[in-house]
């Protein structure tokens, strides 16, 4: 077993994860009602695939990938596409986002998959390609597409594999009761990644509050020939921070701004090896996970396997919710998790725990009292960041100091919050702080770019005002020297060259005449639509007509003169 | 006596003197070349070009504020930018100047394209080519290079073109500052009735 | 409808202001023991005193602040300040020193700067320092200490004796009886003797120092509880008390007729008072654990300073008052390098 390093600050907030420990993993109920985030995961929201009315059988995809980094999504059940549009979703904001809905049928009825039989002979690129077409996507938090982080052998060398069961945050036991039951499904899904990475060793970080699914895993690695460690850790929130777990298993630290990658290291949950395992070996895609639905607000708190759309309200019926005791809803964990307003939102691939709270388990928050500077939030912060010096920064407006403190190197994980004696809520100030830094360098950028541009159409502008001057004063130049052309030619006696030139001198002339018979026509028109009107003006346009009259003749003079009547 | 006060004179004098050349000699030597003025300031205003300030565009406001107008009247920049002048310039930040129009959410032009003839005032009008089309054809607005500043919708014939605030969605919705108030508890349930209490 | 967005994490340790202050009062309660034993009742009616005045001036400045005051006033931050200073001040003092006391540290030093958390001098201390400059003879008469079992020297005043000393004027009786000065300050005319001739030359003194050494004890152990429970931490009292340990002790290892022996600056005044309950104030003293340390160092530096060469007899409340001072300075230069980054913000360049 190889050392276990340590990270600085955690904390120990109760476990509460014996409750949904009980019972075997169970299959939740199919839903009448599927409804599917076209974004699951980090990156560009999904392509629907399908229209509405048609009608998809289990496993077939409704949605393609966009971009190199995004996730395809497929039916977890058969039915029919009622519905792509705006629904509420998982997020913290408790806004709308489009999803795509499935009325199922209640058939279950599969699509043919394709299973790869032998996955060492076949090439990689096409290994990979097809988990990303199966929609794998980290089940662990955040939802990173897992194709891409297969691809990181390609530009990075990879000599370590961790994989993420630290399951850190109290009440989850989804990854626990995974690697209990099904060891040998995530055993199978690590040596895919392996052949795949090809790294120098593997470790699996585990909690040591998990002795089950630690003596599981080790039985099911006697039969494997891969180099792999199971690491025992000891229980802190946030062990199982992937900066955190790293630092904990290797004693490196993830430079900032780097991804692990960049030192050799890839971090894969162990539920995503279990469904790398499914999408391989059976061809399933990723339409199932497991769902924690545990706190005192359920009757029967333990581990479901949950097809992936179904709306919490069925799994909290199905779990037999009582709603006068049901204070709190949280989807994930009661540190890092979003309180969910809306029982109408789907689980999504990210979904690992569902707690209905009482009001005894998640009391609401007190009101903040000034901050007193104890520095218990200094001591318990993994990141060594100032915990209270950020939260003067982002409660004064003093971004570009929040920025300098390492603002963005808070992961967020609460245990600031947790500690502080004054109920000051900092993870959200920090938060806050965040997307107002984010907010104004987009703007920054925005701004930036409009400035290029608006550059670019001034440049482009006083270059077509240039080339416009330029050629105006090319013209003039060659009407000048026409004029100058003429008067020569009319100077010296008129001595017509050849037919031609007297054909188009002809022509020139009956044009001018025609042009003054059709201005003299209108001057008409116009004194006759006055007279009818009786405006004002009508002298003027008289003499005009005079004037046009003169004209016309004129120039019909001058073409009968060169002889234009007669041809 | 009179001699001695001499001496501190001449004496103070030539230590002024001497200081003074230093002095003068540091502040040539040793000068820090910034950034233009002019450059800072512009990149401070948000680049709308919308010419609301009386200025036909971002950069001429920032050479007008270099030489002395004031800070207050850019509109689209609102009391942040004025904020972030006052404190580059070190001058107090005084509020928005409602004569040149007040700050108003972030809103992009939007052409109602049934109504679009074709005339292209707009694409003229646009400061950043940020409209698309040609005579007789259809305009559209690129939206992601809109800056918002109103400037085509003033030529348009037949007033097809709206100013309509950016949704909120998932992707841009920011995180609201903490409510500080003492007496406001919060909770998941009954949100709206706080709110209620809250905002009556 | 704007939705309230509910921020993780959605639970949080049973942990509060109140409870942090409940703890340093039940961490006070030794001392307070210790000092009733040898001193008399005075401390504890300087206490109900203190603890009076402080709420009404608390309940004042948040009236004139416009804050809300039940929620102000249940913090017992007002509470521990006026315990400290109770317990800091001559048991047998006039009631207005603590009256001024009282005001001082709370309207003075911790509303006028913005009330808690906001106040760059830890407010009993400020209050301390100003009543010993501005009441030198008040601020230094302690009675003599109850003399241990068999000993006829001096009674103790009984309660209702304390009581008219502390309201009457203090000429009602004949306080000199009864009062005289501190061991530090014998210590400081005490010419070419050593500390231990000193001691041994009167009695009282060498009782004294045995009832300062008891309430040393006393404040220990408080600080022990405290640093046990997790309310603070070891590092700002051990580097104060080892700084002024290592200096006491080569100074009186090379000149022991001039300088007072280490154990002396440890066991009498306010050392232990200072290191567990007043340097380890987090709202006016250093943040991270190493700035801890460094303004601890700091703390025992001057303590030893002013002692030996200063005016005063003690020097807690003004080492502690100049290391208040210092202490955003000391922030700035020991902040702890973050994850992921090669160095820490303060060496980058980064200011405050």
């Amino acid at each position: 077993m190889s050392r276990i390093f340590s990270f600085h600050g955690g904390i120990h907030p109760p476990e509460n994860k014996k409750q949904s420990l009980g019972a075997n993993i169970r299959l939740a109920p199919i839903p009448a009602q599927l409804i599917l985030p076209l974004q699951q995961h980090i990156g560009k929201a999904a392509l629907p695939c399908v229209a509405i009315g048609e009608r998809v059988l289990k496993g077939q995809k409704i949605a393609e990938a966009n971009g190199r980094i995004s996730s395809s999504l497929h039916a977890p059940s058969s039915g029919v596409i009622t519905y792509i549009g705006p629904q509420p979703v998982p997020h913290a904001s408790g806004l709308e986002s489009d999803c795509i809905v499935i009325d199922t049928d209640g058939l279950d009825e599969w699509s043919t998959l394709s299973p790869i039989a032998d996955y060492l002979s076949m090439n990689k690129m096409d290994l990979i390609n097809h988990i990303r077409d199966l929609g794998i996507a980290g089940l662990g938090g955040a939802g990173f597409p897992t194709d891409v982080k297969l691809h990181l052998g390609d530009d990075h060398i990879i000599n370590t594999l961790i994989i993420n069961a630290a399951e850190c945050e109290p009440y989850i036991t989804a990854d626990d009761a995974l690697m209990r039951e099904r060891s040998d499904e995530i055993l199978a899904g690590i040596e895919i990644i392996a052949h795949l990475l090809k790294p120098s060793h593997i470790l699996i970080g585990i909690e040591d509050n998990k002795p089950q699914a630690i003596k599981a895993l080790d039985q099911a690695l006697r039969a494997s020939t891969l180099n792999i460690d199971i690491c025992v850790v000891p229980t802190k929130y946030p062990s199982g921070g992937e900066k955190q777990l790293i630092q904990l298993l290797t004693g490196i630290e993830v430079p900032s701004g780097s991804i692990p990658a960049d030192i050799g290291i890839v971090c894969q949950n162990v539920g995503t090896t279990a469904a790398i395992y499914r999408a391989v070996f059976k061809g399933e895609p990723l339409i199932s996970r497991v769902v924690t639905l545990t706190g005192y607000a359920l009757g029967h708190r333990q581990n479901y396997e949950v097809l992936i759309g179904t709306p919490f309200t069925t799994l909290l019926e199905a779990a037999e919710v009582n709603r006068t005791t049901l204070f709190r809803l949280v989807m994930g964990g009661p540190m890092m998790g979003i309180g969910v307003n809306d029982e109408r939102i789907p689980v999504i691939k990210t979904t690992n725990c569902i707690i209905a709270a009482t009001e005894d388990e998640m009391p609401p928050a007190l009101p903040a009292q000034p901050c007193i500077r104890c520095g218990m939030c200094e001591q318990v912060c993994p990141a060594s960041l100032l915990p209270q010096q950020l939260f003067w920064f982002a409660q004064g407006r003093e971004f570009d100091k929040a920025k300098q403190h390492n603002l963005f190197d808070c992961i967020e994980c609460g245990a600031c919050a947790y500690v502080c004696p004054s109920n000051i809520p900092l993870v959200q100030h920090y938060r806050f702080a965040k997307s107002e830094i984010r907010t104004e360098e987009f703007e920054q950028q925005k701004a930036s770019h409009a400035r290029i541009r608006f550059e670019a159409r001034q440049a482009r502008l006083e270059r077509e005002a240039a080339e416009k001057e330029l050629r105006r004063k090319e013209r003039a130049e060659a009407a000048a020297k026409q004029q100058a052309e003429r008067k020569l030619a009319e100077a010296t006696p008129k001595e017509l060259n050849s037919d031609e030139e007297k054909a188009a001198q002809i022509k020139q002339l009956k044009t001018a005449a025609s042009v003054a018979r059709t201005k003299l026509k209108k001057a008409n028109d116009a004194l006759k639509n006055a007279r009818e009107k009786g405006l004002e003006g009508i002298d003027k346009l008289e003499t005009t007509i005079l004037l046009l009259e003169q004209k016309a003749n004129e120039a019909q003079q001058a073409w009968i003169d060169a002889g234009g009547e007669q041809s | 006596m009179m001699s001695s006060i001499l001496i501190a004179v001449v004496v103070l004098l030539a230590l002024a003197s001497v200081f003074g050349i230093i002095l003068g000699f540091a502040a040539v030597r040793f000068r820090v070349e910034g950034d233009p003025i002019v450059e800072q300031i512009d990149a401070l205003l948000p680049q709308t070009q919308c010419g609301q300030c009386g200025y036909p565009g971002c950069k001429p406001y920032a050479q007008a504020i270099a030489d002395g107008d004031s800070i207050n009247k850019c509109p689209p920049g609102g009391q942040n930018t004025i904020d972030a002048l006052a404190d580059l310039l070190d001058l107090e930040a005084i509020p928005l100047d409602a004569e040149h129009g007040e700050e108003k959410p972030k809103t992009v032009a939007y052409i109602r394209e049934d109504e679009c003839i074709g005339c292209t005032k707009c694409i003229q009008a646009c400061p950043v080519d940020a409209i698309l089309g040609a005579a007789k054809q259809m305009h559209t607005v690129i939206v992601s290079e809109c800056t918002g500043c109103d400037l085509c919708v003033e030529p348009c014939p037949v007033d097809c073109i709206d100013m309509i605030p950016l949704p909120v969605t998932p992707a841009n919705w920011k995180w609201p500052a903490p409510v500080s108030d003492p007496s406001l508890i919060l909770t998941d349930r009954g949100r709206g009735q706080l709110l209620q209490g809250a905002s009556q | 409808m704007a939705l309230i967005h509910l921020s993780s994490p959605h639970v949080s340790k049973a942990n509060s202001t109140a409870r942090v202050m409940r703890l340093v009062l039940v961490a006070m309660l030794p001392a307070l023991l210790a000092l009733t034993f040898f001193f008399g009742w005075g401390s504890l009616i300087h206490i109900f005193l203190a603890c009076t005045f402080a709420l009404i001036f608390e309940a004042f400045a948040l009236y004139l602040r416009q804050r809300s005051l039940r929620f102000f006033l249940s913090d017992g931050s007002a509470l521990v300040t006026a315990v400290l200073l109770a317990l800091a001040i001559p048991p047998m003092a006039p009631w207005w020193i603590t009256a001024v006391g009282m005001f001082s540290a709370i309207v003075i030093a911790k509303h006028l700067y913005g009330g808690l958390g906001q106040n760059p001098f830890n407010p009993a201390m400020v209050a301390y320092a100003l009543l010993l400059i501005s009441f030198p003879i008040e601020m230094t008469q302690w009675n003599a200490p109850f003399v241990l079992l068999g000993d006829s020297w001096q009674a103790l005043p009984s309660f209702s004796q304390t009581l008219a000393i502390i309201f009457n004027s203090p000429q009602a009786l004949s306080l000199d009886a009864f009062t005289g000065a501190t061991p530090l300050e014998v210590l400081k005319h005490k010419g070419s003797l050593t500390t231990e001739e000193i001691w041994r030359s009167s009695d009282v003194l060498s009782q004294a120092v045995f009832a300062w050494y008891g309430v040393s004890a006393a404040w220990l152990m408080g600080g022990i509880f405290l640093i046990y429970r997790k309310i603070m931490t070891w590092h700002a009292p051990l580097s104060m008390l080892v700084t002024l340990f290592i200096l006491a002790s080569l100074f009186y290892g090379g000149d022991p007729s001039n300088f007072a022996d280490p154990f002396v600056h440890l066991g009498v005044g306010a050392t232990m008072m200072g290191a567990f309950f007043i340097a380890t104030d987090p709202v006016s003293g250093a943040t991270s654990n190493k700035g801890k340390i460094v303004f601890g160092i700091g703390l025992g530096i001057l303590i030893y300073v002013i002692r030996t060469w200063g005016n005063y007899p003690d020097a807690v409340a003004f080492a502690v008052l100049l290391m208040n001072l210092s202490a955003p300075f000391i922030d700035q230069y020991t902040q702890p390098r973050s994850y992921g980054h090669k160095q820490s913000t303060s060496t980058r360049g980064g200011s405050r």
